[in-house]
């Protein structure tokens, strides 16, 4: 069963910065609902998947899942990186069954991983050092090692941004056909916008300095997603807009420094004045 | 990539013809180059004797060249003579390590992880590093009650800077990801010591426990010269007394051929606990 979150009213600040990082965030995400945090580089979206997983506490306000506010990572909600970061001195089971022998349920492991990984597609790769697989199979252990567990909450950051195309396309279909069968609860950061739309049932767009949410944007499309659909290109058009908005205004070149552009703030702070009729638009999307 | 692994099964029995030409070629290259050195240390010996031996002032030396001290070398091989001295010296080293290793991986693993007692330990242990520990030779006499524990000290206390600061460069090469991983799996102090931290520095740790079986072979001997009657040092200390100078080089070689040795197991023991696939 999927988990239920509650972000309230985030603010955070990491030390010997002025400027907050994340301001005032607030969202409700349904048990089993797939969201997509996409924005700039800088606008905290890693920071608050972060507090998701209990591996940073917010300076205000709290995450709660299923009530209970997140203070500490858990086996119940787990991480993905864009690095797999897998354990080289181990074989490809190994690695998978990782959390099983963290939390002592040793019993049927072996059955359970290798079931695990019959799906992710590496069965015959089960005894092999994870070192002599490519990107994309080692992005699959990585799935696999954190779906053994049976969380309620996936979180994804940018997991699937160092690989190519094709192996990109095919991981997420495969999470998401994982997730909804299995009814767990996906939150994912990416600045990949047909990602988003791809595998996401709402996408949630930050805007920096601070990272404040900006728009939502539900995606109504039937799974599995057809990429060349009508319906698929006009999401993706209308959350380039959005996307485009956040970094107002457009002609500027990317600060080099994300804290050090206090002059321009001001203007890109106010939601308001940035997004006032995509935002409405988005409401209507909705 | 081992490519000989291709040449395990030839397809018929024509092939075979190839495959030991290959294995031999193979062979051939292997060894040229450690036979050409060791064929050169032995020329420079010869040399040397040949030299001591033609000077009036150092004649009574001669004994030290090959000849003579290969025949004493297969007279205390022989006798079984060799073996009483061998034990004993080993029999010290190996405690020495011992508690070199428990001291050292755990000091090393904490000294590596905790920014603050890398920073307080690193005056006072650079110091106690830079003292030759047969400076501590005295003291250890006085504190122990046997020469055979006071030898062990030295030994351990030589020991036991290698271990640590190789076991405290490891921890501090580990990757920030794993640990992430790990904590993020619900990994408890226990397990990330068992299941990530160790396998992670194991090569390190056998890197520096090389390093240290190195130091203390080198601190045994004069480190046996004194006090005790047994041990490779007391052995050669003997033959020099009893003017057997050819024995005394015996033994040097004995002692040679043992450091080697040491060092091939750890480098083997340094490779199988390296966990880059093999390339």
């Amino acid at each position: 069963m999927g988990a239920a979150i509650s972000i309230d009213y985030i603010t955070h600040h990491y030390p010997k910065q002025t400027d907050p990082t994340l301001q005032d965030i607030e969202l409700t995400v349904s048990p089993g609902e797939t969201i997509a945090l996409i924005g700039q580089s800088g606008c905290g979206k890693s920071t608050l998947l972060h507090m998701l997983a209990g591996l940073l506490i917010p300076s205000e306000g709290a995450v709660r899942i299923n009530g209970h506010q997140v203070i500490k990572p858990s086996p119940r909600w787990n991480m993905m990186f864009q690095k797999p970061s897998l354990y080289p001195w181990m074989t490809v089971r190994r690695n998978a069954s990782l959390g099983l022998i963290f939390q002592g349920r040793q019993e049927g492991m072996n059955k359970r991983v290798d079931a695990l990984l019959e799906t992710v597609g590496l069965a015959e790769k089960a005894e092999v050092n994870v070192q002599s697989l490519s990107g994309g199979q080692q992005q699959r252990v990585a799935l696999a090692r954190s779906l053994a567990t049976d969380p309620e909450l996936l979180l994804l950051d940018e997991p699937f941004s160092a690989l190519d195309a094709f192996t990109k396309t095919e991981l997420q279909d495969e999470v998401v056909r994982l997730s909804r069968d299995r009814g767990i609860t996906v939150v994912f950061v990416t600045h990949d916008i047909e990602e988003a739309v791809a595998m996401a049932d709402r996408v949630v767009v930050m805007g920096s300095n601070p990272g404040t949410l900006q728009h939502q944007l539900k995606v109504d499309l039937p799974h599995p997603r057809d990429r060349t659909s009508p319906g698929f290109t006009e999401l993706k058009a209308e959350l380039m807009e959005f996307f485009g908005a956040t970094r107002h205004p457009a002609s500027r070149p990317e600060p080099t420094d994300d804290t050090s552009s206090s002059a321009e703030a001001p203007e890109a702070d106010d939601p308001a004045a940035s997004g006032s009729a995509p935002a409405r638009r988005a409401i209507r999307a909705a | 990539m081992n490519r000989d692994a291709t040449f395990d099964l030839p397809a018929t029995p024509g092939e075979w013809g190839w495959a030991s030409l290959r294995t031999a070629n193979h062979l051939r290259r292997r060894l040229q180059y450690p036979l050409l050195g060791i064929a050169g240390l032995l020329v420079l010996w010869w040399w040397g004797g040949w030299a001591i031996a033609n000077n009036p002032d150092t004649m009574a030396f001669a004994s030290f060249a090959p000849g003579p001290t290969l025949t004493a070398f297969w007279d205390i091989v022989s006798s079984g003579q060799v073996w009483s001295p061998i034990e004993s010296s080993l029999h010290r080293v190996g405690f020495g390590l011992l508690y070199a290793i428990l001291i050292g991986v755990p000091l090393g693993v904490m000294i590596g992880y905790f920014n603050v007692l890398r920073e307080t330990t690193h005056v006072p242990f650079q110091f106690l590093r830079m003292i030759s520990p047969l400076a501590w030779m005295p003291i250890a006499v006085l504190a122990f009650a046997t020469w055979d524990a006071a030898i062990v000290f030295l030994i351990a206390i030589a020991a036991v800077w290698p271990i640590t600061y190789a076991t405290a460069h490891g921890v501090q090469r580990i990757d920030p990801m794993w640990l992430k991983v790990g904590n993020n799996l619900g990994a408890n102090p226990y397990h990330t010591l068992r299941y990530i931290v160790m396998p992670a520095i194991a090569q390190d740790v056998f890197a520096g426990i090389r390093l240290a079986v190195g130091v203390a072979w080198i601190v045994l001997v004069p480190a046996e010269y004194l006090g005790v009657t047994s041990g490779l040092g007391y052995a050669i200390n003997d033959a020099r007394d009893t003017l057997e100078y050819d024995k005394l080089a015996a033994f040097v070689l004995v002692i040679g051929l043992i450091g080697y040795m040491l060092d091939a197991i750890c480098v083997r023991l340094i490779r199988r606990s390296s966990y880059h696939a093999e390339s």
